[in-house]
């Protein structure tokens, strides 16, 4: 671990990122939290170059640039809607990095003797970060559409995945064992089942769940990270891998969450499947069929056969109206759309919120960064929690791509694959527009049962189109009446 | 020994604390959150830099570059496109 100095440097560092990362408690300062926490890192490396005397001093600082200027370049160039992929990508390279660190440790630990403690430490961080690669890069082959973004299962499945990770630990126990060269070719042994390990737990998760596949990750990576600093016996690699740790669990929770999944269920189980799920069907199926109120003040263009017509005239008449966008709209692309029909909307004097709900797109919160992208300023990016109630005081809930998490049958139906699942309740404002590509269900392949209610107008298509043809109609009107 | 107990003290404390902490960060940051600290996870360059302070052999020293090579990628990548999505987060 070194002289005293370099701990007490090591817990500087670590409070800096911990400052950084409670900067994240807010969108404004969130920006001046990443750099702190940049800042620290740099600093960190800065150091070891300065306290040690390292070797080929010529080739790490080659690598140090090829690698960065490689990260920046796409960093600098991806879309949004590519970040899930980046993303994943990222957590793979990470488990890479920590899979080489913790082989090379091992190997020169075993030479030296070190603790058992340690020694264990770094076959952990060696398969945790094989798995993570590999299912990294699956993850990110779904997200970025090379790989087919459904799950895939084989029969036997987790006993394939179970007797893989025993097969690595046993190669593991094998190298902790073995002396010599025979230690090389037991990390690599456990170093490939483990890589195996990894693509046959990420091929199983798809559609929907790749939240939490991505959170995972994210965690994995991080323990990866930690271990490898157990062997290094370094206090910053521990206390920042266990940080990570600790932030992709909170997200998978709260992807679980947001879906009434258990984490298992998730990664273990085929998709939506679970028995035990407590039905938060209280009083909620009730209150939907008392909110069927009719629309405000009719405009002649309200009896339109013409839906798009229909649609507009609600939107015209409207005083509050909530968009709800889900994966559909980035997929057609058609967030810009959206925030045009949006800012008309203000425009006219209404009040318009966005409701995001956490599942809403490809990894946690990527819904947010899409709209904020698209100028939505971020106070009207409104949680579930919080829009929820003002449903009943809402004219008209504008859904854009999004189906399962405004399926009234999460509520309604007790044994039903999304039943207990929080939904936004769109299903409650006075009248539901739904800019949805088809009728067919969403991944959970439950109906959706909004769709069959009397005040819900639906208008199949393209997003990016049918929300084009809304504001178009929604301005034709307003040139019409213009005492809006 | 000691250092391992202080070691496995840091993990423990580092979850607990890092849990609260990120338990209360809004949704709509969490997408950010994940790729910063990912790039926080690319911390391993610090052990890949190490490794050459201790007269590595011609295979420890080209893996020891490639796990440089990657982490420099996850930092430099991780901490850049946080950036570019936190400039979008504006009041209204």
């Amino acid at each position: 671990m070194g002289d005293s100095s370099s701990i007490l440097f090591d817990v500087a560092i670590i409070l800096v990122l911990v400052g950084g990362i409670s900067l994240f408690l807010s969108p404004k300062t969130a920006r001046s939290g990443n750099l702190v926490a940049a800042f620290a890192l740099t600093l960190a490396i800065v150091v070891v170059f300065v306290r040690n005397d390292l070797g080929y001093i010529g080739a790490i600082v080659a690598v140090l640039f090829v690698g960065g200027v490689i990260g920046l370049a796409i960093a600098l160039r991806i879309s949004m809607t590519q970040i899930p992929a980046m993303v994943a990508f990222q957590h793979g390279a990470g488990g890479l990095a920590a899979l080489l660190v913790a082989f090379l440790e091992v190997w020169r630990g075993s030479a030296l003797g070190i603790p058992a403690v340690q020694e264990t430490a770094g076959l952990l961080g060696l398969v945790i970060g094989g798995a993570t690669l590999t299912g990294s890069l699956v993850a990110a082959g779904k997200l970025s559409g090379v790989l087919d973004g459904r799950p895939k299962q084989v029969r036997g499945h987790t006993a394939y995945l179970m007797t893989l990770l025993a097969l690595s630990a046993a190669a593991c126990v094998w190298a902790g064992l073995a002396s010599g060269g025979a230690v090389i070719l037991a990390l690599s042994v456990a170093s490939v089942f483990a890589l195996v390990a990894g693509i046959m737990l990420a091929v199983r998760i798809g559609g929907a769940d790749m939240p939490v596949l991505i959170s995972v990750l994210n965690a994995t990576a991080g323990f990866a990270a930690a271990f490898c600093g157990v062997i290094l016996g370094s206090t910053l690699l521990v206390a920042c891998g266990a940080t990570v740790a600790a932030s992709g669990s909170v997200l998978t929770l709260v992807m679980c969450r947001a879906m009434n999944r258990s984490v298992s269920n998730v990664i273990l189980g085929s998709g939506f499947r679970s028995k035990s799920r407590k039905a938060v069907v209280t009083a909620a199926a009730g209150a939907a069929a008392a909110t069927a109120e009719p629309p405000l003040e009719l405009l002649p263009e309200a009896e339109s056969a013409d839906p798009c017509v229909r649609s507009a005239a609600a939107l015209v008449a409207a005083e509050r109206v909530v968009i709800i966008p889900g994966y559909g709209m980035a997929q057609a692309q058609a967030q810009f759309q959206v925030v045009e029909l949006a800012k008309e909307l203000q425009r006219l004097g209404k009040e318009v919120k966005f409701a995001v709900h956490p599942v809403a797109g490809r990894m946690p919160g990527h819904m947010h960064v899409l709209l904020a992208e698209a100028n939505v300023p971020y106070d009207q990016l409104i949680e579930i929690d919080r829009i929820n109630p003002e449903f009943p005081a809402t004219d008209v809930a504008l859904v854009v791509g999004a189906c399962d998490v405004v399926n009234p049958a999460a509520l309604e139906q007790e044994d039903c694959p999304i039943s207990g699942m929080p939904i936004l309740r769109a299903d409650q404002a006075k009248q539901a527009v739904v800019c949805n590509f088809d009728e067919k269900p969403g991944y959970s392949g439950v109906d959706n049962t909004l769709y069959e209610r009397d005040h819900t107008i639906m208008l199949p298509g393209d997003a990016k189109e049918t929300v084009d043809r809304l504001l178009a109609a929604v301005r034709g009107m307003n040139e019409e009446a213009p005492a809006a | 020994m000691v250092e391992i107990i202080v070691l496995l003290g840091v993990f423990v404390v580092a979850v607990v604390v890092g849990y609260l902490l990120i338990s209360r960060i809004p949704q709509m940051l969490h997408t950010p959150l994940m790729s910063m600290t990912n790039a926080i996870s690319a911390v391993t360059i610090l052990g890949a830099l190490l490794l050459f302070s201790h007269r590595p052999t011609g295979v420890q020293v080209a893996l020891g570059l490639c796990a440089v090579v990657l982490a420099a990628f996850n930092l430099i990548g991780g901490f850049a496109i946080t950036e570019r999505m936190l400039r979008f987060f504006k009041k209204s």
